[in-house]
């Protein structure tokens, strides 16, 4: 049986792995190559490392850290986050990555989704996404609406309405981010999350909020996401991947078991 | 030494940096020369298989390739290099493929809308019969997959392990004589699938 995928998310600025609660107040947390080791030896199913940039380089994307990356851990891996161009993508996938993510990238233009779908198949196109609750349903049918750069910036773009776009488009996955949930801890965005997963084919990843073991079982067995991405439950100790897979398993999700 | 044929079917690097991980020397190759000089070949590939068959015919190495596997040099097709080896593929409208394997590959049916087509994740591969590819690999261990179609192996004797996914029990791992190949991607399979990439540096092709 195919399991659900338990992903870790880092932050990285400056080769740090960061942590902040809604995009906010970062602090330090580590080395991302240590992070990354130390997670897939203890269970991970993936990683995503969003914002890779390295300002030496004037923010691009810190391709060494990518071959890094890719030399020590033999899991997939995705990167968001600094990609602004087809070539940044064809670097990261070089470079090692199985994924790319394009969030804002995506909504300011829409196409380069199509175009490293055609050039390096969907698989590898992720379309991340932050979406945030809204009352005018009128303008947006779904109840929530797309911002960029965490919440500053509205789209006014429906999320679901841009889910089924990406799709069309040839992404091969979507992150459902929740502006309203990341970092608090308290749990994930169930309504939005489901809405995306019954109406696109694609895998649809939960992120933002996760806590404890059972805002999983809650994200796996109600908004039926294919996998979810977890930060401050294990960033900060409270939980080792094995810990909470063993808690999923327990309540019956399909867990990858062997390590 | 390691030969990766190069047939412009995807990424390689992840195939390569495994391999580099567990010691091997890896040479990346699209020339039919260095496939025929070959002491073991990893026949690797993502993407589509119309495609990747003009690519083989065009490379001119669809003849290296089946002279290498005549002659025994070990042999290890991943995912589309897997689905390649079979006769045909119901991919872009049918595609004839090699026809080195008997057998089909065909595409996921489902009407469970939360059974998303391509798998993309961790699977189970039960292990059917025993081969020296899976030294040390528990029966049931979980591998990484990435497809929306399948090899379905016609002749139950070359089919050493399988999966379930969505409408299919599928030979997720199949082996004949020299020849082994898995749909899976061990390469990004973590620990296991590493240890499987050592097996295949180790095994003689008998």
């Amino acid at each position: 049986m195919l399991t659900k995928r338990i992903i870790p998310c880092l932050d990285v600025r400056d080769r740090k792995v960061t942590k902040g609660v809604r995009f906010q107040n970062n602090i330090d947390l580590g080395d991302p190559i240590e992070m990354a080791v130390a997670y897939s030896d203890g269970g991970c199913d993936e990683l995503v490392f969003y914002d890779i940039t390295a300002s030496a380089q004037g923010r691009g994307i810190d391709i060494d850290m990518v071959r890094d990356v890719a030399k020590a851990v033999h899991i997939p891996f995705a990167v968001g986050g600094g990609i602004s161009t087809i070539e940044d993508i064809r670097q990261v996938l070089l470079a090692g990555a199985e994924k790319v993510s394009v969030n804002s990238l995506a909504v300011r233009n829409p196409d380069i989704i199509a175009q490293g779908a055609k050039l390096f198949g969907s698989q590898c196109i992720v379309l991340g996404m932050d979406p945030v609750k809204v009352e005018d349903k009128g303008k947006f049918p779904s109840g929530y609406e797309i911002t960029t750069q965490g919440f500053r910036t509205r789209t006014g773009m429906d999320a679901l309405e841009w889910a089924k776009k990406a799709e069309g488009l040839g992404a091969g996955e979507i992150v459902v981010n929740s502006v309203d949930a990341d970092g608090t801890q308290e749990g994930f965005e169930i309504t939005l999350t489901r809405m995306i997963a019954e109406s696109v084919k694609i895998p649809v990843v939960a992120s933002g909020g996760g806590g404890t073991c059972k805002h999983l079982i809650d994200v796996f067995n109600n908004a039926k996401a294919d996998a979810a991405i977890i930060a401050s439950m294990i960033h900060t100790g409270r939980f080792t991947i094995r810990q909470i897979k063993d808690e999923l398993i327990a309540a019956g999700i399909p867990i990858r078991k062997k390590w | 030494m390691i030969t990766i044929i190069d047939y412009k079917a995807g990424n390689l690097t992840s195939v390569k940096l495994a391999f580099e991980h567990i010691g091997q020397k890896v040479k990346i190759t699209d020339r039919p020369s260095d496939i025929l000089s070959a002491e073991k070949i990893v026949f690797p590939g993502v993407g589509a298989a119309q495609s990747a068959m003009d690519n083989l015919k065009s490379l001119n190495i669809l003849d290296a390739i089946k002279k290498v596997i005549a002659d025994g040099i070990p042999f290890f097709g991943i995912c589309i290099g897997m689905q390649l080896l079979f006769e045909s593929s119901q991919e872009d409208g049918g595609t004839t493929c090699t026809g080195i394997l008997p057998g089909s590959v065909k595409k996921f049916k489902t009407d469970d809308k939360f059974c998303k087509i391509p798998q993309m994740g961790w699977n189970t591969v039960k292990i059917t019969k025993p081969h020296q590819i899976f030294a040390g690999i528990e029966d049931n261990s979980e591998f990484y997959f990435v497809h929306s179609y399948y090899p379905d192996c016609s002749n139950k004797n070359y089919i050493i392990g399988q999966t379930e996914y969505a409408d299919a029990v599928f030979s997720s791992a199949v082996a004949k004589e020299n020849i082994v190949a898995v749909q899976f991607h061990p390469e990004r399979s973590g620990r296991i699938g590493l240890k499987m990439l050592e097996n295949f540096g180790t095994w003689n092709g008998r």
